[in-house]
């Protein structure tokens, strides 16, 4: 603003007069409360010739805007979208259908037939709707809890449908076909071993002798024993094809595609969901997704209809926005450092962050030494002489050891993030980050120490490619401890309801002593929740290559831990104060779930393509590594077809399309960029144009008051032709609508009250 | 659907389907609270199209809305005498903007028409205060709620004239990701 200039004051300009002007543009017309279009009586109802059916009938809802209106209605855009009455939008919908009265025959049965069509489309997608899981309960917790909460849930409902369906894709082409060799409905034909006799020794693990009771416990919750020979595990699927009349399904080639068909799957349907969310962070610039704006205007949330829900959702709104301006202050404040200080910053956090790495270096050291202690000790002790208790504790050690690192390190990374001195959201962020890495990483060390403990045969090269001796079948070994990961996850979720919260409850309810106070009741913290049920969905698909059934079991474990969970919910916590944002949340969700994905990814890559597989079970007991099924298959294909897949695995081909696909993915950038260029140029032009707006209408004011001044100085009897136009009048209230000759007729009906 | 029902006639229905984005079945059920919340005034039969009105305070009982800092401005914005009396055409129309399918730059419409309380078509700092003081109960100082308001009106005004134009709130809520999924109610 230019200083010493009073036309661009327009902030301290006589605001009683800019209005009525500013009143009688176009752009407030829209805005104009809405009121019905005239008495009715006079109103026209056919006027099928001239499309400004608002100005002609209208007495108060005037303007050109309506005329813009009726102009921008065609079929395209439906009625239901104007920003107008209900009774309005009815006349504007019995005016179409006169229109359509008058056209052809034919271009009335096409509209008739969209007509049709978008009312199926609408019953079906509210059939569909009734049809969908828990809507009535997510409906619920929305209403008492708010939508953060909410999209915990519909994130949990997300993922029993998508384990849902990759069981059902892994049963259908793995599993059935071997129940159907099992009981001989069609033919089948078992794998040959041609593998050397020494790998291909498998003992069976079904318990001789006198069994104790207990032991079968122990196997039901590890997976050996009886179960380790099942439809439960790899090693069980040693079928080679199927030999239906008319093809011959190959068993090898099935299981392998299956896997990694479900994997892709996963990633389309997630990568699917979180596009949304995605979108809208391209366009709008990063820090201000928590502003004030936001808060203010879409801060509360509608669905809200609980009391108690009500007054928390008042209390979080005055706490957020207490720390927004706490971070407002802590923004000048770093703003403002010395130099001295920073160096001492910066020096804190490189100390706290190595802390923090000797922390992670522990407990991945833990987990390491469990589960190499878990593996030897049931190895090297007899079956017999297992206690119950300690051999149960021994075989779920690298589980107890996992789940303990995942309780203690957020604690840890809450303390020790105080003292680093970041702004309130980024300590958030970064806290949640350590989170994610301790959990996923947590599985990858023990990934990473079965690994090494299968390629290792004593120093030298393995003969069979892995241990043999210790692994007879690795890939169900592997298989065992994420099927032991999965029940003891779902063990801890139902424990900690049972034994902490619901004791918790009813202490802080009936119990008025200070530890209670200080304890609080629970509070719902859906980043923590979040981060459980992806870690479970990670083993889940990492288990999915070693052992089919464990999508099935996930999708009955996640399916019992939503009621869990909501009952938890609503007996025991109270919702948080630090609420956390839909919007945001539901693109963080699906980030963590995809970074778990990927890191799914790496341990079933390695096993596909590097590894040996086991030459006593499974279905690649006949190939070096389980990938070699692939090349075999295709060399049996006709010749355009292996000609084909030639080709495409290629180095020249992977090269070119590799280059491709960066350029399209840089065209893709620099559009992008580009587009912000132009929201930014016209954000600026829009500015722009809004200042010139007033400038203008502060010239206006001036010469109506010079005029004004000027008319009172003359005689009464001599009438300018501005006065004789109608357009300025001492004696009238000057908004009162210039005479038509002036203004467009539109105007004529506008009625300022 | 399949039921014979005697409340609106086909047309009725045809253009409340068309005029709304609300099924056949949920127009008639809104219509079935729309009559519990007056039984004697709202009549079961609107085959000719009475002229009933209800008045704010029942509407603003509703369990939906009940609990909204905002609810007397909701139902004044749809109403037709700006008083906040509302005919079963405004009630449909009320909840057929905030329902979920609606798009955002219908509900920014009326969005703006809630927040500017004092309906001279500009969100200026004392419509601002206002609702800052709906949403946190008066619970904040003074000069928080004008440092609030300060930094709101920075963020928002383009033009710079020191309130918020529907251009500036539209282009505002355009970029606040939350405000899709906050503005709706489900009834």
């Amino acid at each position: 603003m230019e200083p010493g200039s009073d036309v661009f004051q327009w902030g301290h300009g006589p605001p009683l007069l800019s209005n009525p002007l500013l009143d009688q543009l176009p752009s407030y017309q829209s805005l104009r409360y809405r009121r019905r279009l005239s008495s009715g009586s006079s109103r026209r109802k056919r006027s099928v010739s001239r499309q400004r059916m608002g100005s002609s009938s209208s007495g108060r809802w005037a303007g050109p805007d309506t005329d813009d209106l009726l102009k921008t209605i065609s079929p395209q855009r439906p009625v239901k979208e104007l920003p107008i009455s209900m009774s309005d939008k009815r006349r504007v919908w019995e005016h179409h259908k006169e229109q359509h009265r008058d056209l052809s025959s034919l271009h009335q049965w096409w509209l008739g037939r969209q007509r049709s069509f978008r009312r199926f489309k609408d019953d079906s997608h509210e059939l569909l709707s009734a049809l969908v899981l828990w809507r009535k309960d997510i409906h619920v917790i929305e209403g008492k809890f708010g939508t953060g909460i909410q999209s915990y849930f519909s994130f949990l409902r997300f993922l029993v449908v998508l384990n849902l369906v990759m069981f059902l894709m892994l049963f259908c082409f793995v599993t059935l076909p071997v129940i159907i060799s099992d009981y001989e409905v069609a033919n089948s034909t078992m794998l040959n071993v041609t593998a050397s006799f020494n790998c291909t020794i498998y003992p069976s693990t079904v318990r001789q002798g006198l069994v104790l009771f207990h032991q079968y416990i122990i196997d039901a919750l590890s997976g050996t024993g009886f179960l380790e020979q099942t439809y439960l595990f790899y090693g069980y699927y040693r079928m080679d094809s199927v030999h239906f009349p008319t093809i011959q399904y190959r068993m090898p080639l099935a299981y392998l595609l299956t896997s990694i068909a479900c994997l892709l799957l996963s990633l389309f349907w997630t990568v699917k969901r979180s596009v949304h969310g995605f979108k809208l962070n391209l366009i709008q610039d990063e820090d201000r997704f928590q502003s004030f704006c936001n808060k203010i205007f879409a801060g509360w949330d509608f669905c809200i209809t609980d009391e108690r829900a009500a007054r928390l959702k008042h209390s979080s709104l005055h706490y957020e926005l207490k720390t927004d301006l706490d971070e407002e202050r802590i923004k000048q404040k770093i703003a403002h450092r010395t130099r001295k200080e920073i160096c001492h910053i910066y020096f804190l956090r490189l100390l706290l962050n190595m802390f923090v790495i000797g922390v992670l270096g522990g407990c991945f050291y833990a987990i390491y030494r469990a589960t190499i202690y878990s593996q030897e000790y049931s190895q090297t002790q007899p079956q017999q002489a297992q206690n119950f208790i300690v051999g149960l504790i021994v075989e779920y050690l690298p589980s107890i050891v996992i789940t303990a690192a995942n309780f203690i390190t957020p604690l840890i990374f809450e303390v020790v993030i105080r003292y680093e001195d970041y702004s309130p959201a980024f300590e958030i962020r970064f806290t949640l980050i350590r989170c994610v890495f301790v959990r996923l990483a947590s599985i990858g060390v023990l990934l990473f120490t079965l690994w090494s403990q299968i390629t290792f045969c004593g120093g030298e090269s393995c003969f069979c490619g892995y241990n043999n001796n210790l692994y007879p079948c690795w890939e169900t070994r592997v298989g065992q401890e994420m099927y032991k990961l999965a029940i003891f996850d779902f063990l801890i979720i139902g424990a900690v309801a049972v034994l902490v919260e619901f004791p918790r409850n009813l202490i802080v309810t009936h119990c008025s002593c200070s530890l209670a106070k200080w304890f609080g009741q629970q509070e719902f913290s859906v980043p923590q929740n979040v981060l459980e049920i992806v870690y479970g969905q990670t083993i889940c698909w990492i288990g999915s290559y070693y052992s089919p059934l464990i999508p099935g079991i996930s999708t009955i474990k996640y399916f019992i831990v939503f009621y869990i969970k909501k009952v938890s919910l609503m007996q025991n916590c109270r919702p948080s104060t630090r609420p956390f944002r839909a919007s945001s949340s539901n693109f963080f969700f699906l980030a963590v779930l995809l970074i778990g994905l990927l890191v799914a990814c790496v341990p079933v890559g390695v096993t596909i393509g590097h590894i040996s597989s086991s030459k006593a079970c499974g279905p690649f007991m006949n190939y070096n590594i389980s990938w070699d099924v692939v090349p075999s298959a295709v060399e049996t294909l006709p010749g355009g077809a292996r000609k084909f897949f030639y080709v495409i695995s290629s180095e020249a081909f992977a090269v070119t399309f590799f280059v491709v696909v960066c350029l399209v993915l840089f065209y893709f950038i620099a559009l992008a960029r580009a587009h912000k260029l132009v929201v930014k140029q016209l954000k600026d032009q829009l500015h722009m144009e809004g200042r010139d707006k007033m400038f203008l209408i502060q010239q206006l004011y001036k010469a109506q008051k010079t005029f004004k001044q000027q008319q009172q100085l003359r005689p009464r009897t001599e009438g300018s032709e501005l006065e004789q136009e109608g357009m300025l009048h001492p004696d009238r209230d000057y908004y009162r609508p210039p005479s038509s000759d002036v203004f467009p007729e539109d105007y004529m009906d506008y009625n300022l009250t | 659907m399949g039921n014979k029902q005697t409340i609106f006639t086909d047309e009725q229905l045809d253009a409340y389907q068309d005029c709304t984005f609300f099924t056949r079945k949920e127009i008639l059920r809104l219509h079935g609270r729309y009559h519990e919340l007056a039984p004697n005034l709202v009549p079961m039969d609107y085959t000719n199209d009475p002229d009933v009105k209800l008045p704010l305070q029942l509407i603003i009982n509703m369990p939906e809305l009940k609990e909204n800092p905002f609810k007397q401005r909701i139902v004044e914005a749809f109403s037709e005498d700006g008083q906040g009396n509302l005919s079963f055409n405004d009630f449909v129309d009320m909840f057929s903007v905030l329902s979920e399918m609606a798009p955002r730059e219908l509900k920014a419409i009326y969005a703006f028409k809630i927040y500017d309380f004092n309906t001279d078509n500009f969100i200026c700092k004392s419509d601002l205060e206002q609702t800052l003081n709906k949403l946190t109960r008066d619970e904040l100082a003074a000069e928080e709620v004008n440092l609030v308001c300060e930094k709101a009106i920075e963020e928002a005004d383009l033009d710079g004239d020191g309130k918020l134009a529907f251009t500036d709130f539209e282009n505002m809520i355009s970029r606040a990701p939350d405000f899709l999924s906050t503005f709706h109610i489900r009834i």
